[in-house]
């Protein structure tokens, strides 16, 4: 298969148009402003829409109604836009409507930076807005998976008629590597029976809402939905493992820090500390079986993270007491360098001797 | 026995939980018509919006979406670009579209969106019970408003017609009431307008419909269809704002 030379940004939008994504709806915001240009530039010439909303949460809702009307419909943002989609992203989820949201993450709080972080990953994982409600969050490490995942990320949505996100961050998007396209097998989905497309006077008008008066009719849609989320949790968990068979310390490290942890260790292992690698590549649902299992085993986990430490809770919960768990990151936008995830893994090593 | 006179098919037959005397049923009716009258049902998906009629979904036999406060023409918006072959129009009232939902108003006619927006102004919002709307006149006694709204603290009643016609994609913008037989008539005409644009690919058409609330206001009925002629209609003339010939 031909490999190109893209950016990650710019690989995403063309593994969504791939995935026979037509309506796109975008703000700009920096870093993820190539995904919009790209789609301007390139929906036309597939018959798709490519279109510059007003402001971010008017593209969400604008999504709500392309997903309603049963099209594969996306959005894209950084950071501070997310927190603006997050009304749309709650009625998406309680009208249990398909979609793909893209959060290049920038530094926050606020207004906070441009440069890269993982300081939303509560946000994408525990509480986006109001409601009981989950999203599968897919977190890709390189140009390639962010082809794959998107491509996946539109089929998970139609299947379990909810929205999903997928989480880089400005690294993942500026940076160019090499791809191939059409690697993925697309899976085999439900008709879309619901979608408000017109009756055409042959069929009782479906509705798309969220709104249930009636508590008891409430409660049961909330728990139906919660009933498919265990599922998901059985079986769209995915992961990458590294030298955990024999690891005395594992870290646990997704996106751009995925990466640059294995780096780290390299050396650690040269200077013979065993360490390993669980990297979560769905952050929702968490790879928690694997890292529980590891933990019989091993003696200290490291959650390291651009964030002061987000992830590090789900970790602890998945070691539940088995081994120690630390953690290590930067913020606002400061990239944790291999010698300073060295350091931090030699420091923990020290302390399990 | 010949019918002489029934539901429009359009109109779901169930009850509206609607207030006595309040004129959002009269409008739902005009829409059901002219979705029968001019043969859309099948085609056609309706936007509701949050506030009372919020249950708009239940009471048209056609496709709905419920939107959130305020983002019923950017959900019209999404609707219609998936399928531009669908007839869309939006339903909603004066909090949902001129305040919450200003910004996607404006720019749903910036674009001159080929959708359709049902506009009920009653100067209040009645869901919550009884708080100043954005068309709130001056003077008015609501709920947050318990010595009338004074343009030194509160600002002056928004003209949604008034200020979308001075927008170039605005195709179509009238002003109606149903306070009485007549102006319902004309009412539906200009409900018809707005739908016909729409089949003739000519953009944005929005008919405000000034709409009473007698529960809110506290009047009788009557009085409130008085109200509408006496109170709003000085500050929001009927008429035709923008009509467009050239699209």
């Amino acid at each position: 298969m031909e490999k190109v030379l893209m950016k990650g940004n710019e690989a995403i939008a063309e593994a969504a148009i791939r995935a026979g994504c037509r309506h796109f709806y975008g703000y700009p915001i920096t870093p993820q402003t190539e995904v919009s240009a790209y789609m301007a530039k390139n929906m036309p010439k597939v018959g798709g829409l490519f279109m510059q909303a007003e402001s971010e949460i008017a593209a969400i809702n604008m999504v709500y109604g392309s997903a309603s009307a049963g099209v594969r419909a996306m959005t894209s943002s950084s950071s501070p836009g997310i927190s603006l989609k997050a009304e749309g992203i709650s009625y998406i989820a309680g009208a249990d409507l398909p979609c793909v949201i893209l959060n290049i993450v920038r530094g926050g709080p606020g207004l906070g930076g441009i440069q890269p972080a993982q300081s939303d990953y509560f946000q994408a994982t525990k509480g986006l807005a109001h409601g009981d409600f989950k999203l599968v969050v897919l977190a890709p490490s390189s140009i390639q998976e962010c082809v794959d995942l998107t491509m996946e990320a539109f089929d998970i949505a139609d299947q379990y008629r909810m929205p999903v996100m997928i989480m880089g961050d400005g690294m993942l998007g500026q940076m160019m590597e090499p791809v191939t396209f059409g690697s993925y097998e697309g899976r085999k989905l439900p008709e879309k029976t619901w979608a408000t497309n017109g009756t055409g006077l042959k069929r009782a008008h479906n509705v798309i809402n969220s709104l249930y008066i009636d508590p008891d009719t409430l409660e049961k849609t909330v728990l139906d939905r919660d009933k498919m989320y265990q599922k998901i949790k059985e079986t769209e968990v995915k992961y990458e493992t590294e030298n955990i068979e024999d690891a005395d310390i594992i870290m646990v490290a997704y996106g751009t820090i995925g990466r640059i942890v294995k780096n780290a260790m390299k050396k650690a292992r040269e200077e013979g500390i065993k360490v390993g690698l669980i990297r979560p590549v769905t952050l929702w649902p968490f790879p928690e079986k694997v890292i529980n299992e590891a933990a019989d085993k091993a003696k200290a986990f490291i959650s390291v993270e651009m964030s002061t430490g987000q992830m590090v809770e789900d970790v602890k919960l998945a070691v539940n007491g088995k081994a120690k768990v630390d953690f290590y990151g930067r913020t606002g936008g400061v990239i944790p360098s291999p010698d300073e995830i060295l350091a931090k893994i030699k420091e923990v090593a020290g302390g399990i001797e | 026995m010949s019918v002489v006179f029934k539901k429009p098919h359009a109109l779901a037959d169930v009850p509206l939980h609607y207030c006595p005397g309040c004129t959002h049923g009269i409008v739902h009716r005009l829409v059901a018509e002219v979705i029968d009258e001019l043969g859309i049902e099948g085609k056609t998906i309706g936007v509701a919006p949050v506030g009372c009629s919020v249950f708009a979904y239940n009471y048209f036999n056609c496709d709905m979406v419920e939107a959130a406060h305020g983002r019923a023409p950017a959900v019209a918006t999404g609707v219609k670009r998936a399928n531009p072959d669908n007839i869309v129009f939006t339903y909603q009232g004066d909090g949902d579209l001129a305040a919450i939902g200003t910004a996607e108003t404006v720019h749903a006619a910036g674009r001159s969106e080929n959708i359709t927006i049902i506009f009920i102004n009653n100067a209040i919002y009645g869901m919550t019970g009884g708080q100043m709307a954005p068309t709130s006149l001056v003077d008015q006694v609501t709920q947050t408003t318990p010595y009338g709204r004074k343009p030194e603290t509160q600002g002056y009643p928004i003209k949604v017609c008034e200020m979308l016609s001075a927008l170039d994609g605005t195709t179509y913008a009238e002003r109606v009431a149903v306070n009485n037989v007549k102006n319902i008539r004309n009412a539906k005409k200009a409900i018809k307008k707005a739908f016909e644009n729409q089949i003739n690919k000519k953009g944005f058409s929005i008919v405000e419909v000034l709409s009473t609330c007698p529960t809110n206001w506290g009047l009788a009925p009557t009085e409130a269809l008085k109200w509408v002629e006496e109170k709003m209609m000085p500050v929001y003339p009927l008429g035709v704002y923008k009509d467009r010939e050239d699209v």
